[in-house]
């Protein structure tokens, strides 16, 4: 599904953040990336969003190398960047509309987007309704909580049916409670739709919580991935067993080590 | 959020005017401060007569430099707003420019526009120009990069962000620097207005009535001016009210 290839990214007067950097996420894996402040996380996801162009190497996914915002990859940020004017509704469809704006080019939408608008209307409704917030639909931004704000961004960008989900800190603004709620519905949209994710965290807990795999960066360059294969992700309720706590240690471990020699990592 | 004013505080506010303007008179007691009992009648009298004929041509040139300013100056204040680095060109200009009073360029205006209705009407528009040009300039530069992303993120180019991010997020600004500039602007319309023309509100104010002591006249001149910016204010209000409903939500 993405293969980065040899990437190499630096700010401008800045020392290389990725070199030759290689790494392969295979179709339908949720992946969580985790590291220190500063380390690339949020830079690495807008180089698999097409924000920002790497200085060398390349990113490809379906097969198809990336040059700039690809319109079958969702991205949900810490600020849910919801329009301030436009109400809940108004802002699940603002991708819709600027689909309908362009048309099928290829470019800003899918060649083969839906142009039904019943369907497209009936599709709002449901991931409105999955989200618990069909009833804030008529609702304005500054008059939700932040969870309900966050819910309206992700039913934004997942009713433009991605093939791909990158989100960046989604829930880190959030009070623990929320925050393990809307992991426990980000597990179930996983478990149900098995659509590939990748999730930028610096909360440990979260990325055992919602990564099969967690990408570990550190505040060097990174050249090697450093890979924890995670099989007690996907269940927030499980958070006191040993084997969750176990992988948090793991995690933490590496995060304190910087280096991230450990005999659990993987590195293809 | 913004405060709404509702329809209670603005009959308290036209109740508390009338009431000080009569309390004024009474005390005065001069004709040169006749009472409402006596001016409003006066006024509705003559108001669809001669005075109506001034409101209306006072009127035109207010709302045709608004339309001016306002297709000129939003425009180039949200390329200005996308374009930092044109903006840091430009800047230094609008710096000097913006807090000039532009009134004292009406002897050049006419000296090179001619003395005519279009004169006025572009005097007017470049003060209200510089009010747009600033907060629509200002409200662009204002937006959140996240928020730019994530609306890239949903395959928005140049164009669909100008449509669905610049234009709806400067239209509040552009409404509330008209309103708050309207007051302005019919103050340049009256100074503008009492030479060189023979209609409007400030020539029937300042030549028909106040230089032959019509005071009573003069008065409903006053109040054909005061209804203009009044009803110009509330007009952009309940435009606002109707584009900005997020600005007045959750109160």
């Amino acid at each position: 599904m993405i293969e980065l290839d040899r990437l190499t990214y630096r700010y401008r007067d800045g020392e290389d953040l990725f070199k030759d950097f290689c790494l392969t996420i295979g179709k339908g894996e949720a992946w969580t990336i985790i590291g220190p402040s500063g380390c690339g996380k949020t830079t690495l996801l807008s180089l698999l969003a097409g924000m920002i162009a790497p200085v060398a190497g390349q990113v490809v996914i379906g097969g198809d190398v990336i040059t700039r915002a690809r319109p079958r990859t969702g991205l949900v940020l810490q600020d849910h960047g919801l329009l301030p004017w436009a109400t809940v509704r108004q802002n699940t469809e603002l991708g819709l509309k600027i689909r309908a704006y362009y048309g099928p080019d290829g470019t800003h939408s899918p060649q083969d987007m839906e142009q039904d608008k019943g369907k497209l209307t009936a599709r709002v409704d449901y991931w409105l309704d999955w989200l618990g917030i069909l009833h804030l639909q008529a609702k304005y931004p500054v008059e939700l909580s932040r969870g309900q704000r966050q819910r309206a961004a992700i039913a934004r960008s997942l009713v433009l049916d991605p093939d791909l989900l990158l989100l960046d800190e989604p829930f880190s603004a959030l009070d623990a409670p929320i925050r393990e709620d809307l992991q426990k519905v980000m597990n179930r949209f996983h478990q149900e739709s098995g659509l590939t994710s990748v999730t930028v965290t610096h909360d440990i807990e979260e990325a055992v919580v919602m990564g099969e795999k967690v990408l570990v960066l550190t505040n060097s360059e990174n050249r090697e991935p450093l890979i924890v294969d995670n099989p007690v992700s996907g269940s927030v309720d499980r958070r006191n067993d040993p084997g969750f706590m176990n992988q948090c240690g793991r995690l933490r471990a590496l995060l304190a080590n910087g280096n991230g020699a450990s005999p659990e990592v993987t590195q293809p | 959020m913004k405060r709404r004013v509702t329809l209670v505080s603005t009959l308290a506010g036209i109740a508390m005017f009338f009431l000080i303007w009569l309390v004024c008179a009474a005390v005065l007691n001069k004709p040169i401060l006749p009472s409402p009992f006596v001016v409003v009648p006066l006024f509705f009298s003559s108001i669809f007569g001669e005075l109506g004929l001034h409101f209306m041509a006072s009127a035109a040139r207010v709302t045709a430099a608004i339309m001016l300013a306002t297709v000129t100056a939003a425009p180039l204040g949200m390329i200005l707003g996308q374009s930092p680095r044109i903006d840091r060109l430009v800047e230094p200009l609008i710096a000097i420019v913006y807090p000039i009073p532009k009134i004292i360029f009406l002897p050049v205006i006419y000296v090179l526009l001619g003395i005519t209705d279009f004169s006025k009407v572009f005097l007017i528009s470049i003060i209200i120009f510089f009010q747009i040009l600033v907060v629509v300039r200002d409200e662009a530069l204002s937006l959140r990069k996240e928020l730019i992303v994530s609306v890239k993120s949903l395959g928005a180019g140049r164009r669909a962000l100008f449509r669905y991010v610049y234009l709806p997020a400067s239209l509040p600004a552009v409404l509330t620097a008209l309103r708050v500039s309207a007051g302005t602007a019919i103050a340049v319309l009256f100074i503008a207005e009492q030479s060189l023309t023979e209609y409007g509100l400030g020539y029937y104010i300042v030549v028909e009535t106040y230089q032959v002591l019509m005071y009573p006249e003069m008065y409903t001149g006053i109040m054909g001016m005061g209804l203009l910016g009044v009803g110009l204010y509330f007009l952009i209000y309940s435009i606002e009210l109707r584009v900005s409903k997020h600005l007045f939500a959750g109160g």
